[in-house]
């Protein structure tokens, strides 16, 4: 933006100090811009990244989501189901490491709607309204933010498994390429939860309704039992499930280190979600105006 | 452009549910002046200047700023507008420095000049003792100056100051008068909203009563209280049966008629000018009389109100709107 030249230098004498030229409103009118050019919007996106952070810096209990569950719920889903799914918990380890994955990148995509919602009842949503920025940065800053707790989840994961006996056979890069995988799918499915957020009413209607979304998404997918189990009809959805896909997709990377077909139709997939939820997020975002 | 209005509306409508908020208003802001927009809670006045502001869509009529079509060229108005809002719009969460940064970088400074010029706007608004220090610890003066410095960082020619003194005391208000006047010495124009006619009558070149979401009234501040009448001279006598001879002689000093309370021997009259006030003083204590109580009263709002509209400004206004900015965002 070219309004960087008018600026107003320090005077120490005055408190304050006129600046060194008069405003002139004609060279401003000229000045201006009609929308905020690709640079200007990758800026803007990484100021609001910045924002994002400090506060999770500043409000650690944030990260209490993505430290607890994973856990929590790999130890408790191996002991608990391991037996009966697949005979023993180490053969259940190599299913269940991916799906928790999978369940636990989408418990922090909700988290994501949420505190979008929480964040825009606040007033310095109002100056980020009045300022001339993209639509999309305020939505898409936080995300790049949430990078963070899509990767410290995935790796604790990962960790636990290891800790209680899982071994991957797709080795280091094996297991680098399902997490990236991961965070990848858990960032563009929280293009969902985005739209949510800037649609609803409340955080809490947020959280009722990603809730609704998250249960049926993780259940109904292949990411704690095999598909086959599952009577016709359920199948069928579990196979169309993107989960079930992103699922699959870590599998093959964890255990195999191979790049399947599922590894492409899981990126595909989330390109898909994308390019569907991020322009609806931004347009409900910008008509709350 | 010969056009030197920096902002102009026709016919301007904003209409929630079967509330007609703003109805029909014409305005016509010079540049470089103050233009106060005056008017009682959901008078309309925020509705208004979030319309102006592209914070609210506009239903009818046309507006422009400095010739940009308001409701066409939102991105542009918004590189030509600085909003200070009547609730701080800035991030409690981070600290003064932190917010005048951020503001700074999403309207595209690099990162070194964001940090030059939020430690100039800390040490023009007196917080860089407090710029480090989380928000919560502000009090309500320290943020609004932060919220009015966030809305100076690119020196936008045009600034919407919403009730910038509503609810400060009156130390804080004199120094936001101060800073509003000098803003105006860079060339910026001001159109600032108030519920206080003083505060119309301190800053504004020219002011605007807005009522019921119309514009009742536009005038300078001091051929609108002409129009209400001057300060009222309210004097209290010592002893009750002096009201004649009092009388007298405020009628003599002064030319004006008083309205006299006997019961409680009181002498109101309508005072021209403050200064006269010491000559009835004089006078009285010339002809023996002692008072026990003496004040000027200033024609307050609701008597401009009442002169303008038939009816006070404490009303029963059907539109919250001023209350509370968030209802009127969804």
């Amino acid at each position: 933006m070219t309004t960087t030249s008018a600026v107003n230098p320090k005077t120490p004498t005055s408190r304050v100090a006129p600046g060194p030229r008069r405003i002139d409103p004609s060279a401003a009118v000229a000045r201006t811009t009609s929308h905020s050019s690709v640079q200007e919007t990758w800026t803007q996106t990484l100021a609001m990244a910045w924002r994002a952070l400090k506060k999770m810096r500043r409000k650690p209990e944030q990260f209490f989501d993505v430290l607890i569950q994973p856990l929590l719920f790999t130890a408790m889903f191996a002991f608990i189901f391991g037996g009966a799914i697949s005979g023993s918990v180490a053969d259940y380890l190599p299913v269940l490491i991916p799906g928790i994955l999978a369940q636990t990148a989408l418990t922090v995509c909700m988290a994501t709607g949420v505190q979008l919602r929480e964040d825009m009842d606040k007033g310095v949503f109002d100056r980020f309204k009045s300022l001339p920025i993209a639509r999309i940065a305020p939505l898409a800053g936080p995300m790049i933010a949430d990078l963070i707790r899509y990767g410290i989840a995935s790796v604790l994961t990962l960790v636990t498994g290891l800790a209680i006996g899982y071994r991957p056979g797709g080795g280091v890069l094996g297991c680098i390429g399902g997490i990236a995988l991961t965070v990848f799918a858990g960032w563009s499915l929280a293009w969902i939860f985005t739209w949510l957020g800037t649609m609803a009413r409340s955080a809490q209607s947020v959280q009722g309704i990603s809730m609704m979304i998250m249960f049926p998404l993780t259940f109904l997918s292949n990411a704690f039992v095999p598909a086959e189990t599952l009577p016709g009809w359920l199948e069928a959805f579990v196979k169309v499930n993107p989960v079930s896909h992103v699922v699959s997709a870590v599998r093959d990377l964890f255990n195999d280190g191979a790049v399947t077909a599922e590894v492409g139709w899981a990126v595909v997939g989330c390109a898909v979600v994308i390019a569907v939820f991020a322009p609806l997020a931004v347009r409900s975002y910008s008509r709350k105006m | 452009m010969a056009d030197l209005s920096a902002v102009r509306t026709e016919n301007l409508v904003k209409v929630f549910g079967d509330v007609r908020a703003v109805d029909g208003i014409d305005l016509h802001v010079r540049q470089g002046e103050i233009f106060g927009v005056l008017g009682p809670n959901g008078a309309g006045k925020t509705t208004m200047l979030r319309m102006l502001a592209t914070l609210l869509p506009i239903d009818g009529g046309h507006a422009e700023i400095f010739g940009v079509d308001v409701r066409r060229e939102h991105h542009r108005i918004r590189q030509l507008v600085g909003v200070t809002g009547q609730y701080a719009s800035v991030d409690e969460d981070l600290t003064a420095r932190e917010n005048l940064w951020l503001f700074a970088r999403l309207q595209g400074l690099p990162g070194g000049r964001a940090r030059t010029i939020a430690g100039d706007l800390l040490e023009r608004f007196g917080l860089q003792e407090a710029a480090d220090r989380p928000l919560s610890q502000f009090s309500g003066g320290m943020r609004r100056r932060l919220d009015l410095a966030s809305s100076l960082i690119t020196r936008p020619p045009l600034i919407f100051l919403d009730e910038p003194t509503t609810g400060l005391d009156p130390r804080t208000r004199g120094q936001m008068w101060d800073t509003i006047r000098e803003l105006v010495t860079d060339g910026s124009t001001i159109l600032l909203t108030t519920q206080y006619l003083d505060e119309a009558d301190q800053l504004a070149d020219r002011v605007a009563v807005i009522d019921h979401g119309r514009k009742v009234a536009e005038d300078t501040p001091d051929a609108l209280k002409s129009q209400v009448g001057d300060a009222t001279l309210q004097l209290g006598l010592a002893d009750g049966s002096d009201i004649a001879l009092a009388a007298d002689i405020v009628r003599r000093l002064l030319g004006e008629e008083p309205v006299l309370t006997p019961e409680s021997g009181r002498v109101n009259v309508p005072l021209p000018d403050p200064d006269r006030a010491a000559d009835v003083l004089i006078g009285l204590r010339e002809a023996g009389l002692a008072i026990s109580s003496m004040s000027v009263a200033k024609p307050t709002l609701d008597e401009v109100f009442l002169a303008l509209t038939g009816h006070g400004a404490d009303g029963e206004s059907p539109t919250a709107d001023d209350e509370s900015p968030m209802e009127a965002v969804r």
